[in-house]
């Protein structure tokens, strides 16, 4: 309770924000049998669903050399950015208690829960990298291998920031969870991660490409998974238009630290 | 740059804005817009206040509910915000607005500790080095491994204690710390106070103890509705605040007598009436003129009824009932005159239903109808009652 410096750099910020990682992971899957492990059955089992789907009934990806790990990409990276944003939405609130009695730095909540979220996605990545190892038609393309966490810190960026805005609009409109929810759910299916690009006119191609997420999804599936059958934004749009999905991550980073930062100075009064 | 102050309040006013229809959704919010019903109460919690607290001072803060006291204390530990002027404060704050701020009722005793630790601004290793010592004094070796909700709560308030008082900084705000606990935790808390005098820490207090302030306080402040009544020495504002109290407590007290008797006279069929000798409802009477208490009640045990006057500084003036007199109570009511040789004042009626014995009291009216004695011409005499008397020479 001693006043903690809001530097995020100062060793009781870094103290606090560790122990707070370590007390959201631990709540997340205690008492149940099999812990954390579900964090990875859960992307797991819709992947097999949605897989079974998809080759057998629908037969989008039965033609697709690869669809397996092309279709457990995207469905890891969403799951993350879905849990990420949900999860944070009541996550101010949910620490009223806390809030109203110490003054502490209150992106620390938001920031605590991404990073459990981001250990879950770092578990789910080796699964996906054990899947890639064992699939036949996959090509992994090592000279772009490093860029793989650089996205990783575009889409936890991306993530975060969005968990700021709608943590801090929860704070006065609960109805926010609900927009959110649907939201997401329309945002599963805006963002290619069950249907290749290819099945899309070119316009709508663009269109879809534009957003961060599915940026993300298709640079990583170029990557790690199939490079010539991925569609990426470069492919569609030429310099500087293919920077808008980055300009987007940085332009909603700025505006959550700002939107935030000045609603986080009443969060004591409010929640 | 050296500075004697440990905190300086200097003009500082806390509104709350209370909104007339709290809108916590979307819809509602748009239609306060279009219906430009976005009406706000704005409540201060805090005037203009401006004082200063000297580095190594213990100073209570103490103050009715509502007073602004812990608003107050919230601003200092950074909480809350002023809404107009400024807080500067000179060095570490510890606040204890509670004990076990962030304890979590799903995890063990250890994993609380660790994260209650860090919300001190202590490290792991610094916690694990401490972690025995911080046991030991709570006296919980054996159930550190077991959730916290299956704790008792003094369980609770020991472990939180035994890590609050390792905290280092400069500043220690307490409220009301010491309200809970048992005797023997309070007494732990006294010697952490001594030692905090001792060593020359600034302490903040808020409390409703005056006891505690007297004995430890170099200085204390009194709030009143948001306001400073009086910063002055412990004793002087040990003595305020407790007139201050008295005052409205007797006036509260009185609201409630005055709403009790009332059900009690509706709810239990009893009507007591005061006639005068016209046999007309009245409260006024003249000295010496003869008064008539009507009484009847519904319930069929009551077999002995009392009736006292008693003045309004409830000195008993006179008292009879029928039993006492050889009166044989008929049809659930009694009719009593009585003649008032009184002095001028305010007489109250009081009626007492008993059954077969005077132990066995049935009901009491203690607020019954109000008998003024008011003299026309300048009463001669003086006292409450006007006895026989004779002058000889």
């Amino acid at each position: 309770m001693i006043q903690i410096s809001t530097n995020p750099f100062s060793r009781q910020t870094r103290n606090l924000l560790k122990e707070m990682v370590r007390t959201d992971f631990k709540l997340r899957y205690q008492n149940s049998a099999i812990g954390y492990l579900w964090s990875l059955l859960k992307p797991l089992f819709l992947f097999a669903i949605l897989y079974t789907v998809f080759t057998q009934i629908l037969r989008i990806g039965a033609d697709i050399p690869g669809y397996p790990v092309y279709l457990l990409t995207g469905i890891l990276i969403w799951s993350f950015f879905q849990e990420t944003t949900a999860t944070s939405v009541t996550s101010i609130v949910s620490k009223g208690s806390l809030i109203r009695k110490i003054n502490i730095p209150k992106y620390l909540i938001v920031v605590a829960s991404a990073l459990s979220s981001l250990i879950n996605l770092g578990l789910s990545l080796v699964v996906l990298a054990l899947f890639i190892a064992f699939t036949a038609n996959t090509t992994v393309m090592w000279s772009l291998v490093l860029f793989v966490p650089l996205l990783i810190i575009q889409l936890f960026i991306l993530a975060t920031s969005i968990a700021f805005i709608v943590s801090a609009m929860y704070v006065k409109f609960r109805d926010i969870s609900y927009i959110w929810d649907l939201l997401l759910r329309a945002g599963f299916y805006v963002t290619p991660i069950l249907y290749p690009l290819q099945i899309v006119p070119e316009m709508v191609q663009k269109l879809l490409l534009l957003n961060p997420a599915a940026q993300i999804i298709q640079d990583l599936r170029r990557i790690l998974v199939l490079p010539n059958d991925t569609i990426q934004i470069y492919d569609v749009f030429s310099w500087p238009m293919y920077l808008v999905p980055f300009v987007i991550t940085v332009l909603i980073a700025i505006f959550a630290i700002y939107y935030f930062k000045k609603q986080a100075i009443d969060f004591a009064e409010n929640v | 740059m050296s500075q004697d102050y440990a905190i300086k309040v200097e003009n500082m006013s806390k509104e709350f804005l209370l909104p007339h229809n709290k809108k916590t959704s979307l819809k509602q919010t748009v239609i306060g817009l279009v219906k430009r019903d976005n009406t706000y109460e704005v409540q201060e919690a805090l005037k203009d206040v401006s004082f200063e607290i000297k580095k190594g001072e213990f100073f209570g803060v103490v103050g009715r509910n509502g007073s602004g006291k812990s608003t107050l204390l919230k601003i200092m530990a950074g909480i809350y915000t002023p809404t107009r002027g400024s807080v500067k404060v000179n060095g570490t704050i510890v606040p204890f607005i509670e004990l076990g701020v962030g304890f979590n009722p799903e995890l063990s005793g250890r994993d609380n500790v660790f994260l209650n630790g860090a919300l001190l601004g202590f490290s792991r290793e610094e916690m694990e080095e401490m972690y025995d010592e911080i046991v030991e004094f709570a006296e919980l070796e054996r159930f550190m491994d077991q959730k916290l909700k299956n704790y008792s709560s003094g369980m609770q308030v020991r472990l939180a204690f035994s890590i609050a008082i390792r905290a280092k900084g400069d500043i220690l705000l307490l409220d009301e710390v010491l309200a809970v606990g048992d005797k023997a935790f309070q007494e732990k808390c006294v010697d952490v106070f001594e030692k905090y005098k001792a060593s020359n820490k600034t302490v903040i207090l808020v409390t409703h103890s005056m006891t505690t302030v007297e004995e430890y306080c170099d200085r204390a402040m009194l709030l009143n509705k948001g306001l400073i009544h009086k910063i002055d020495n412990p004793q002087i504002i040990a003595q305020d605040y407790q007139s201050e109290n008295k005052k409205t407590y007797l006036k509260s007290e009185a609201k409630q007598r005055d709403r009790q008797d009332k059900k009690t006279l509706e709810s239990k069929d009893i009507s007591i009436k005061l006639l005068n000798k016209d046999d007309k409802e009245a409260s006024n009477f003249k000295p010496g003129e003869t008064a008539t208490i009507k009484i009847s009640w519904k319930n069929p045990k009551i077999k002995n009824v009392g009736v006292a006057l008693v003045k309004q500084t409830g000195d008993y003036i006179f008292g009879a009932n029928t039993i006492l007199d050889g009166f044989d109570i008929k049809n659930k009511a009694v009719s009593y005159s009585i003649k008032l040789d009184l002095g001028s004042g305010d007489y109250l009626v009081k009626a007492g239903f008993f059954g077969d014995t005077d132990q066995d009291k049935i009901d009491f009216v203690n607020d019954g109808p109000k008998i003024i004695v008011d003299s026309p011409e300048e009463q001669r005499w003086g006292g409450v009652i006007h006895l026989e008397h004779e002058w000889k020479s």
